[in-house]
């Protein structure tokens, strides 16, 4: 089946293989950036009591959960311009996986929060700690633990959501795929490289994350 | 110039449905195909064969490590080098099985593993066989942990469907793709586009959401 695989070829393209992973590293790190804090702002306003904030929380989380991030990219990459905003390709993909990761990474957050015990919110109130000094001492070094595992669960599903940007132009490792392809039509050994290279950011993302399980969940948190 | 184009999109709605009926068919028949699929390899893999263990831990972790595009122009542009020519339609649907039968498989798997070996000894004691002890006595217990994420998963394999837009079959998205190029109003028509997306799966994400609740002991 793979008699005729040509190294040679992928040697000659290396180059472009690189640029494309170094982008798709790039995108992945700063969306995965960006995606915490839209999420952690997210889930403050989701948990709030406050009618004005919580509302719309909820409407951002459950309308990108229940569309596809194509619909999204697309949605912005066909949309901005005729909003009259000129914005380059991969700061739109940017844009795309941080709002998509953001409503993802709030439920995740929201998820640990709410697994901390009410009696220990309640132990807390009694012990005289105000609210900050809750959330400080008693809430987040409980809740933390549960959310680094899911949180690098999300990290992979977003470097593998990345290939997307490809359909619209961004320069990132499927695309390098399909430029090989197109360019020398060898698709068998365009995309096994690029599969290759996704699979070892995976293996690293998966090994940190069952790590991070076996360290922070059986942790005892006080 | 708005209300121009509000009306050219309603007069062609109906391809927007014919789109729709697209993607139901390719999330049903790759639901029900990778339901069975991803039951039979969990079941495989929480065996104790060690050789099948490794063959489905590593198909597993190949499909969870690529990103479904990319799984989806390997199988349709490398398959026909190795001589397996399919048409877009098929292609797609081969892709759906690949990808959703991985990740059925995790979550069968896990259900399977969470039952205690208590449970499989007294049905060996009873005298059942290894298909009626799975039938009888795991399943239904595992059920329990496996439905709620198996929904869910459910939930993202019809928002998976829009990415075999890439190899040209007429669903959904790919609608969306070839209207906008001719009306040019990307936020009305990736709105409606997103909200027919919408109305297939939210439902789904709410019973996913209820049946966390009820199976949560």
């Amino acid at each position: 089946m793979l008699d005729d695989f040509n190294f040679r070829i992928i040697f000659e393209y290396l180059p472009l293989f690189l640029t494309g992973l170094r982008n798709t590293f790039f995108i992945s790190i700063v969306s995965i950036m960006l995606a915490l804090m839209t999420g952690t702002i997210a889930c403050a306003c989701r948990i709030s009591s406050i009618k004005l904030l919580k509302y719309p929380a909820i409407a951002y989380i459950e309308i990108i959960r229940s569309t596809p991030l194509l619909v999204q990219i697309y949605f912005l990459y066909f949309g901005l311009p005729t909003l009259g905003l000129r914005v380059p390709e991969i700061q739109t993909g940017i844009i795309a996986l941080m709002l998509n990761s953001g409503a993802y990474i709030a439920e995740i957050i929201r998820a640990g929060i709410t697994s901390v015990d009410d009696g220990q919110i309640e132990a807390g109130v009694s012990s005289g700690l105000n609210y900050f000094q809750r959330m400080r001492f008693i809430i987040l070094p409980q809740a933390l633990g549960a959310t680094v595992p899911p949180l690098l669960g999300q990290a992979i599903v977003l470097v593998k959501d990345s290939a997307l940007l490809s359909l619209i132009s961004v320069m990132e490792l499927t695309r390098c795929g399909q430029t090989m392809t197109s360019e020398r039509f060898m698709p068998t050994e365009a995309f096994l490289t690029v599969a290759f290279f996704y699979m070892c950011i995976y293996f690293c993302l998966k090994s940190l994350a069952d790590w991070s399980q076996k360290k922070l969940i059986f942790r005892e948190a006080y | 110039m708005m209300a121009f184009y509000f009306s050219r999109l309603v007069e062609i709605f109906p391809f927007f449905l014919k789109g729709l009926w697209m993607t139901t068919q390719i999330a049903f028949i790759s639901l029900f195909t990778c339901t069975i699929l991803g039951f039979v390899l969990g079941i495989l893999r929480s065996g104790k064969n060690k050789i099948t263990k490794r063959l489905i831990g590593v198909y597993v972790s190949f499909v969870r490590g690529t990103p479904f595009v990319v799984q989806v122009f390997i199988v349709f542009f490398i398959l026909p080098e190795w001589g397996i020519q399919l048409k877009a339609f098929p292609a797609a649907l081969l892709a759906m099985a690949i990808m959703g039968s991985a990740f059925i498989c995790e979550i069968v798997a896990g259900g399977i593993n969470s039952i205690s070996k208590g449970q499989w000894e007294a049905g060996t004691v009873s005298g059942l066989t290894l298909i009626q002890q799975l039938r009888l006595v795991i399943i239904p217990q595992a059920m329990k942990v496996i439905l709620p994420p198996l929904v869910g998963q459910y939930v993202l394999l019809i928002k998976d469907t829009s990415v075999v837009s890439v190899i040209g079959v007429m669903e959904l998205t790919r609608v969306g793709w070839v209207t906008v190029m001719r009306i040019p109003e990307g936020l009305m028509v990736f709105s409606l586009v997103g909200a027919l997306y919408f109305v297939i799966s939210y439902p789904l994400i709410l019973l996913s959401n209820y049946l966390e609740r009820r199976m949560a002991i």
